[in-house]
């Protein structure tokens, strides 16, 4: 079904596509947020907004799109299953799609152990899968969940979720994948890539089923500031692996933050040339939307395509 | 079953701070088993309660009896003539025990003793695991017989998440990843297909979020 998503007319029209993110701040300006919308707008197609990352407490997702619609970019709101139950998400939904937004993207989100609130209690009422569900419900059933007739103006959104190639159990990540596509999801992004040889297995395994020619799928990167940032993920965060000569590497680099972004840069190109079945990339530079564009334009990605 | 853990002693005994007479009640049900509530754990509680307020200066006189079951009308019958003397009753039972003894002795301050903690089971001996979330529409048969709505951190019915790595769960090292654990079960199974249904949102109505819940079996009611 097609909306009026522009990201989805690029994916659509078999153009690889681009996407960053804008982590909304712990506070209620805007400032920061259209600083780095402006800084992407010319450089990506659309940018995610995080929906209170790592279950920290952040301006709101919805709100943060408003402002990133402003300043000229297309968003995708991240809705998180951790927040909110099946009441408050088909409100924000319609809510987000009132204010123009048209992208969604769905995930579980991080337990809120990881968070400025350990102690608080997590929904879970729908889990991502059946979020795709809730959302395709709304839009082609014309329907909220519970089946419920929508009258008019239902929430017409292009509808993502995320993949993670480096969680276990490996293959039923496939499979898992496979399943988000049948519930309805019609753009994937990944979890960071570091291990390419992991993913390319992925990958493999996704075109054997045919899955990459169901959905859009964009290859998430992230350019790392230092070998302490790769080393830190490697040890810390679940489901994320980082292949210990690209910790070298970035050790042994005179700057480090150029190494950082020329690895991307050729985990990018990578990517576009040999991994087939790839509609775009994902770029998380988190923390430093600032090098986003210099990695878009060294890549080959700009200018990008232009829709109305 | 129902596994619980004591409280701290000085917890209990600020409960009871201004108490001289009290009956100590324990359970011979679930929380003898798991080491928390039994004639043996009533003995020395009351016990330590002695010698603490002996300390203070402040004796207490204790009584202490082990109910068959704290949560059946019938075998708290017989604390009715315990209680007469008392200014307090400690239960040593899981939670409905304490409200059972709460109902039935209206004129007196029962506390607990215990923190009743979860539905499950041990593993080995002193190490008890948390097995059932009392959703009261069980879907052990869709799970490989692994519960996902307590087992998994986040109830998850499609998982597992994107922080499953290495069989654990991203909340931490030392918790087993349950979608892992169903994965392997169902694999091992030669049932891998049925995890690729897309299984429904709970009707949650069945468990706590309906409000409190009743169980009702007319066949068995008598009168
Ligand atoms: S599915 Fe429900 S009833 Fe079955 S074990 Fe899990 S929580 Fe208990
Ligand atoms: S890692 Fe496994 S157990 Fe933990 S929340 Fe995710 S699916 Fe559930």
């Amino acid at each position: 079904m097609k909306t009026e998503s522009k990201l989805q007319q690029i994916l659509d029209n078999g153009q690889f596509g681009v996407t960053a993110e804008i982590g909304p701040p712990k506070h209620s300006s805007s400032e920061g947020m259209r600083h780095h919308a402006h800084m992407l707008k010319e450089h990506v197609d659309a940018t995610n907004i995080t929906d209170n990352q790592t279950a920290i407490v952040r301006l709101s997702s919805i709100a943060a799109g408003v402002h990133i619609l402003d300043s000229g970019i297309e968003p995708i709101v991240q809705m998180t299953c951790r927040d909110r139950n099946r009441i408050a998400m088909q409100s924000d939904l319609m809510g987000a799609y009132s204010l123009g937004m048209r992208n969604v993207l769905c995930l579980s989100g991080d337990h809120q152990k990881f968070g400025n609130h350990p102690t608080s209690k997590n929904v879970y009422d729908v889990d991502s899968m059946q979020l795709i569900q809730l959302l395709r419900r709304m839009r082609d059933e014309k329907k909220f969940f519970s089946g419920e007739e929508i009258k008019e103006h239902e929430p017409r959104f292009f509808i993502g979720a995320v993949a993670n190639p480096f969680a276990d159990p490996f293959e039923y990540r496939v499979a898992r994948l496979e399943k988000k596509v049948e519930a309805g999801a019609e753009f994937i992004q990944t979890q960071c890539i570091f291990d390419m040889e992991r993913f390319e297995r992925f990958m493999e395994m996704v075109r054997a089923r045919g899955i990459d020619e169901r959905v859009h799928i964009l290859a998430g990167v992230t350019p790392l500031k230092g070998w302490r940032a790769a080393k830190y993920i490697q040890n810390n965060v679940s489901g994320m692996i980082v292949p210990e000569e690209l910790v070298q590497r970035l050790k042994n680099a005179e700057d480090p933050k150029k190494e950082g972004v020329d690895i991307c840069i050729e985990q990018i190109k990578y990517i576009k040339e040999n991994i087939k079945g790839v509609h775009g990339v994902h770029i998380m530079a988190i923390a430093w939307e600032e090098v986003v564009p210099e990695i878009v334009e060294r890549s080959g990605l700009y200018p990008r395509p232009k829709v109305n | 079953m129902i596994i619980a853990q004591q409280k701290p002693v000085k917890d209990i005994a600020a409960m009871i701070s201004d108490c001289n007479k009290v009956l100590f009640v324990g359970c011979a049900g679930c929380v003898t088993v798991c080491l928390a509530g039994g004639e043996k754990e009533t003995e020395i509680l009351a016990s330590s309660l002695r010698i603490m307020r002996k300390l203070e200066h402040k004796p207490i006189e204790t009584v202490t009896f082990t109910a068959t079951r704290q949560c059946d009308p019938e075998y708290i019958v017989a604390l009715d003539n315990m209680v007469q003397e008392v200014d307090a009753i400690v239960s040593l039972a899981c939670g409905v025990g304490v409200q059972y003894l709460a109902e039935r002795f209206k004129d007196k301050w029962v506390v607990p003793a215990l923190d009743t903690k979860f539905i499950g089971g041990a593993t080995e001996h002193g190490v008890w695991e948390e097995k059932c979330g009392l959703c009261g529409d069980c879907v052990l048969h869709l799970t490989g017989g692994i519960c996902p709505i307590i087992r998994c951190s986040k109830s998850i019915l499609n998982g597992p998440c994107g922080g499953s790595q290495y069989g654990k769960c991203e909340i931490s090292k030392d918790v087993d990843c349950a979608w892992q654990l169903i994965y392997d079960r169902m694999t091992a199974l030669g049932k891998l297909d049925k995890l690729m249904e897309i299984q429904p949102p709970k009707d949650w109505t069945k468990s706590r979020d309906g409000g409190p819940r009743r169980a009702v079996r007319e066949d068995v009611m008598i009168g």
